[in-house]
């Protein structure tokens, strides 16, 4: 029987499936559940209601946030992309010694194995009222008053995410643009494409996998997102992420599930469509 | 060798202001946590000391960091063991193209995509509907493995798909068992990719927030306890924690990097004797 592959892998796979079965299927099961529950101030009472999700698509703020949810997702995601893919190319193709590029890539990567908490903490000297941003400005004669929405904005909680998250544009996108053919760009060359009509029409089209895995980690990465924009924006911006902390922290469990029900279908559409356009498991 | 062309220049020049957008906010607190007693926030320094370091070891400016300190390299080493010893065996499974391998496929991607507030959340309903304490080292644990376990089976995945089969084969062939031929001739292979998987583990869950923030229980983790801070702290203190834990974070980069360094410059004198023969 033990010959059988079949069982052996699912043998092998068994501690895998546990651990998703108990800590992200059951969740996932208990907050649908719970979000057709009843709060009091100080319990929830397990009903069958739609209360929570009447309430929901009732309310012009949830529009709102879900709005501003897809604004950032949209913002970061261009300029992700846009930073990303020159690094890529840069280091893909320009960088001839391949320890040169090894270092180079693990220099792009190293931030991604520190604390994001402490990298947004590190802005703050940076966009202050009196910080380094400001100063500089004001020294070089470029405004008089310090500019107020460097911190605690759309503008800081956008720096932040292209901060934190171009990294997981630049290795998918670095590692389909190192499988490329180089006889093909050689052909490009020898026409008669010039540089610019090889990354357009040769590299960018061959490159699309790598920016389909990007773009599926950024985007969900921003849409849920709550400490990020909770922490950039000094409280005074929200996002869907942080309509369900705030429910969570004034303990209206039922009613953050429901947000949270609402969140997941709608990240999981976007992924949906994304994976039409790409075959993650080939692409390993 | 060939002229470089103009734009090589101008992406010179944009690669390098990337890595000083990448480095440069955390090298200005590295900087600003040597600021004098009298310092704030923001420059100008008012003089140079380790004034805010010495608070760090002291209780009552900084609350049980060192205790939360503790638990997130113990909850990091937990999960660095279970992450590789779990992706190792979820891989070698994937290789076997088992029936429902393609959900469990599908599983692990949602385990990566799925938004961290809903694992927090959930979990937490969980513990509390079965009138179970959630606990770090529990609750926080297994959440964080829904974070750290997909990266471990990508790299795996990854790994077996350039994997030269011919090697089982050979070594079938004169005779291994299946047990002596994934000790003796797959682990050593792959052993470079597994000290990868071991650093993802280990750093993902050391700075793990989201998805420990509902199920860590009344005993912090240090990036919670990071977070608290911010809401309360406003001297250079903090600063000082960012890069203490930072430097702590690189130091262990670079023993896992190392490791693999010396790991193939060992493969490289010992390895191969193929085209020495007499």
């Amino acid at each position: 029987m033990l010959k059988n592959r079949h069982i052996q892998g699912w043998l092998q796979a068994s501690p895998l499936t546990l651990v998703l079965l108990g800590f992200l299927i059951l969740p996932i099961i208990t907050i649908v559940v719970v979000s057709f529950w009843q709060a009091t101030e100080f319990s929830i009472i397990p009903a069958f209601s739609f209360e929570n999700y009447e309430f929901l698509f009732g309310s012009p703020v949830t529009y709102k946030v879900f709005f501003a949810t897809f604004k950032y997702a949209f913002i970061t995601w261009a300029m992700t992309l846009a930073i990303g893919f020159t690094v890529a190319y840069y280091l893909a193709f320009h960088i001839r010694s391949q320890t040169l590029q090894i270092a180079l890539f693990l220099l792009c990567t190293i931030p991604f194995w520190t604390s994001n908490i402490i990298r947004m903490i590190s802005w703050i000297p940076f966009l202050g009222r009196n910080g380094i941003a400001n100063s500089a400005l004001q020294s070089w004669g470029i405004i008089d008053q310090p500019l107020e929405w460097l911190l605690y904005s759309d503008f800081s909680v956008i720096l932040a995410f292209v901060h934190l998250y171009t990294l997981f544009m630049v290795v998918p996108i670095f590692n389909t643009m190192t499988r490329i053919d180089h006889s093909l760009i050689e052909a490009a060359r020898d026409n008669g494409a010039s540089g610019f009509q090889t990354l357009v029409h040769v590299i960018l089209p061959l490159t699309k996998p790598g920016i389909m895995i990007g773009t599926i980690f950024v985007l969900t990465l921003v849409m849920g997102d709550f400490i990020t924009v909770r922490f950039m924006s000094g409280s005074q911006k929200a996002n869907v992420g942080r309509l369900i902390s705030n429910d969570i922290s004034l303990l209206q469990y039922p009613s953050a599930a429901a947000t949270a029900v609402i969140l997941l279908i709608t990240v999981l559409i976007v992924i949906g469509i994304l994976l039409r356009f790409v075959d993650i498991r080939k692409e390993l | 060798m060939e002229k470089r062309p103009k734009s090589f220049y101008v992406l010179t020049g944009f690669f390098a202001l990337f890595i000083l957008f990448l480095y440069g906010p955390t090298l200005t607190i590295g900087i600003l946590s040597f600021q004098g007693p009298g310092g704030g926030l923001t420059f100008p320094m008012r003089g140079v000391s380790l004034n805010w370091f010495h608070e760090l070891f002291q209780e009552q400016a900084v609350g049980d960091i060192w205790g939360a300190f503790r638990r997130s390299l113990m909850l990091g080493l937990m999960v660095m063991v279970t992450t590789v010893v779990v992706s190792v065996m979820g891989g070698f499974a994937f290789r076997k193209r088992f029936y429902g391998s393609g959900i469990l496929f599908y599983l692990i991607i949602a385990s990566l995509v799925i938004p961290s507030i809903l694992i927090s959340l959930g979990v937490g309903l969980i513990f509390n509907q079965f009138g179970m304490k959630i606990h770090w080292a529990t609750s926080g644990f297994g959440s964080q493995l829904t974070w750290t376990l997909p990266f471990g089976l990508l790299i795996m995945f990854a790994v077996f798909n350039r994997f030269d089969k011919s090697f089982e084969e050979a070594a079938r062939d004169q005779g291994a068992s299946p047990w002596q031929t994934v000790r003796h001739v797959v682990l050593p292979i792959i052993a470079p990719s597994l000290i990868g998987v071991g650093l993802f583990g280990f750093t993902l869950s050391y700075d793990e927030f989201a998805r420990t923030l509902l199920t860590a229980g009344s005993y912090n983790t240090l990036p919670l306890e990071i977070f608290g801070m911010t809401t309360n702290v406003t001297t250079p203190v903090i600063y000082a924690l960012g890069t203490m834990t930072t430097l702590f974070s690189l130091l262990i980069i670079g023993a896992f990097l190392l490791t693999v360094w010396i790991m193939g410059k060992r493969r490289a004198r010992f390895g191969s004797d193929a085209g020495k023969g007499v």
